[in-house]
């Protein structure tokens, strides 16, 4: 069910706030056993709030998931570390949840995640693993894999997720759910556990569009706290939605077609695309040339703004702090060692190589100005196009443990996401299809639409045609 | 771009990481083969004079006044150790 189909059953006096938590507790305890999405929750307050609940707000006693790295007064924030595993209750609200609980909605379950949001897979999460509802021998996708999981599951109506490099769009992908990433600034960042600054992205995953774009109406907008936000209005990002893609320009990029992609993932998106030119889209083949760069320049970016932020995880202040150390330059070496699974201490040591003497310009300066290049390439194609079309992910969700001992595998797998982030531009992915994959049946497959910088309401109406395409 | 090896152990000294002789193992050949893929950024023609901060530059930064921050008390809410409403840490300065 929908956040808009729940709504309009509250106001219609169908259920309540209070009867639809207890019900999706019921299929948490019923389901979650299994695909391991949440990794804690609270009825008890939930249901407290619910009681108050003020129906008349857009999102008036809604649950809605919360990835575990998005600060929330009083619970638990993890990031799927073993750091913020045992000890650590945030001490306030993140933006994005003041602005949901002035909405009326009820923040509601941690989502698992990969471990500071380090990973495609959500097998990085120290505390457990998130198998995918479709298949459950095969991942969710990640960083956000608990929040995608669950919604597909129906464990959850709606959840909020983190990208990064394409922590939403590619386990949205994966499970088959609608998965939006915001403009870089579009939506404040102010209490989100922050991975790499220049990247990270809040924003929602949901069953519909319409779901998408009422969460991303909430949670938008200027905030005084992160410096980064964008002081610009927020358009009504319901008011287009309907319109339809006739007369509107597609561009479909040549770098995104190439080898590499599964042919069922392909057709998927080849049969949407000419769907939608038969409702009367222009289809605009583009060019993007730095593609190939994007990952290269990802893995420098990342890592080194990483290295820098998760200096905080010193044992001092909070979280894991080591027993009865040396001194404190000890405790500091232990703390993080025992408090940090594998992957985050690779892209530590990366990023702190990029950033160090001597290879700073070779390495960290060298990737700014490629990433510049990046944004060029998009900028000179949205010249001629509304949006640009392309797969999420090459393939469907891979089996658990395939990647294991070779981590730059996986990190190429992220290939078709991470230029946005690059570049700072929305994306999203909207379910297209199933297709049959290394032995699995009907796994789903996801189109990526991309749109200029602040252009989620063109993102949000080419997404709702695809939507219909899917639903016709 | 030079790609020399890195030497694991020193990089996570830097970064207060005390690394077992088996992650340093497995992160050297790991580490190695990303670094390999990054030394692609080094063989692109840029733009004479090209300025990627410039047109990376992502927004404005903050008024340097200050502002409401948290309240001592929601700060040693998760303070791993304290003492008359401080953070107690190992002693810092050395005997003399």
């Amino acid at each position: 069910m929908s956040l808009a189909t729940l709504r309009r059953r509250f106001l219609d006096g169908e259920t309540t706030p209070s009867e639809a938590l207890a019900n999706l507790a019921e299929e948490i305890t019923s389901r979650d056993p299994q695909t391991g999405a949440y990794l804690s929750y609270d009825l008890d307050l939930a249901l407290k709030v619910a009681a108050e609940a003020d129906l008349s707000k857009p999102l008036g006693g809604l649950p809605i998931g919360i990835k575990d790295n998005i600060n929330t007064l009083g619970q638990p924030c993890t990031c799927g570390s073993y750091f913020l595993a045992k000890n650590y209750i945030s001490p306030y609200d993140s933006t994005v949840i003041r602005k949901l609980k002035e909405a009326g909605a009820i923040p509601f379950g941690r989502m698992n995640m990969d471990e500071f949001a380090m990973g495609s897979a959500t097998e990085n999460s120290a505390l457990q693993p998130t198998r995918n509802p479709h298949d459950p021998s095969r991942i969710p996708g990640g960083s956000s894999g608990g929040s995608a999981a669950a919604v597909a599951d129906g464990t959850a109506f709606a959840a909020l997720g983190s990208d990064t490099g394409g922590s939403i769009r590619q386990p949205a992908s994966h499970c088959g759910v609608v998965g939006l990433k915001p403009t870089y600034g579009r939506v404040s960042r102010f209490g989100l556990v922050a991975f790499a600054s220049s990247l990270d992205q809040i924003g929602p995953l949901t069953r519909t569009v319409d779901d998408a774009a009422l969460i991303l109406q909430t949670i938008a907008g200027h905030d005084p706290q992160d410096s980064t936000t964008l002081d610009e209005p927020v358009p009504d990002y319901t008011a287009e939605i309907n319109l339809g893609v006739k007369g509107l320009r597609l561009g479909i990029p040549k770098e995104y077609f190439g080898e590499g992609i599964y042919p069922g993932v392909r057709e998927n998106i080849e049969n949407r695309i000419k769907q939608l030119e038969d409702l009367g889209a222009e289809i605009v083949p583009v060019s993007l040339p730095h593609t190939e760069h994007a990952v290269a320049t990802y893995y420098v970016i990342a890592p080194a703004e990483a290295s820098s932020n998760l200096s905080r995880f010193d044992g001092i202040r909070y979280g894991n702090r080591a027993v009865n150390p040396a001194d404190i330059i000890d405790l500091y070496h232990q703390s993080r060692e025992h408090g940090f699974g594998p992957e985050v201490k690779r892209r530590i040591i990366l990023g702190t190589y990029v950033l160090s003497s001597g290879y700073y310009d070779a390495y960290y300066t060298r990737a700014q100005k490629v990433r510049a290049l990046i944004t060029l390439d998009f900028k000179r194609a949205f010249e001629s196009v509304d949006a640009i079309i392309s797969p999420v992910a090459p393939t469907p969700a891979r089996k658990i443990g395939a990647c294991a001992d070779d981590p730059l595998e996986d990190y190429l797998a992220d290939i078709f996401t991470i230029p946005a982030n690059l570049a700072g531009i929305p994306g999203m992915s909207v379910p297209c299809g199933t297709t049959s994959f290394d032995g699995s049946d009907d796994l789903p497959v996801g189109i990526q639409i991309l749109a200029p910088h602040l252009g989620e309401a063109m993102m949000l109406r080419v997404a709702k045609a695809v939507e219909g395409l899917a639903l016709a | 771009m030079s790609h020399d090896p890195i030497d694991v152990r020193y990089v996570a000294k830097l970064a207060r990481l005390d690394l077992t002789e088996a992650e340093v193992t497995v992160f050297q050949s790991q580490l190695d083969a990303i670094l390999g893929h990054v030394e692609s950024l080094s063989a692109i023609d840029l733009p004479d004079g090209f300025d990627g901060v410039e047109n990376t530059r992502l927004g404005p930064m903050r008024d340097d006044q200050p502002h409401t921050s948290l309240a001592p008390d929601a700060v040693l809410l998760n303070a791993p150790d304290q003492a008359q409403s401080q953070i107690r840490v190992p002693k810092v300065v050395a005997d003399a």
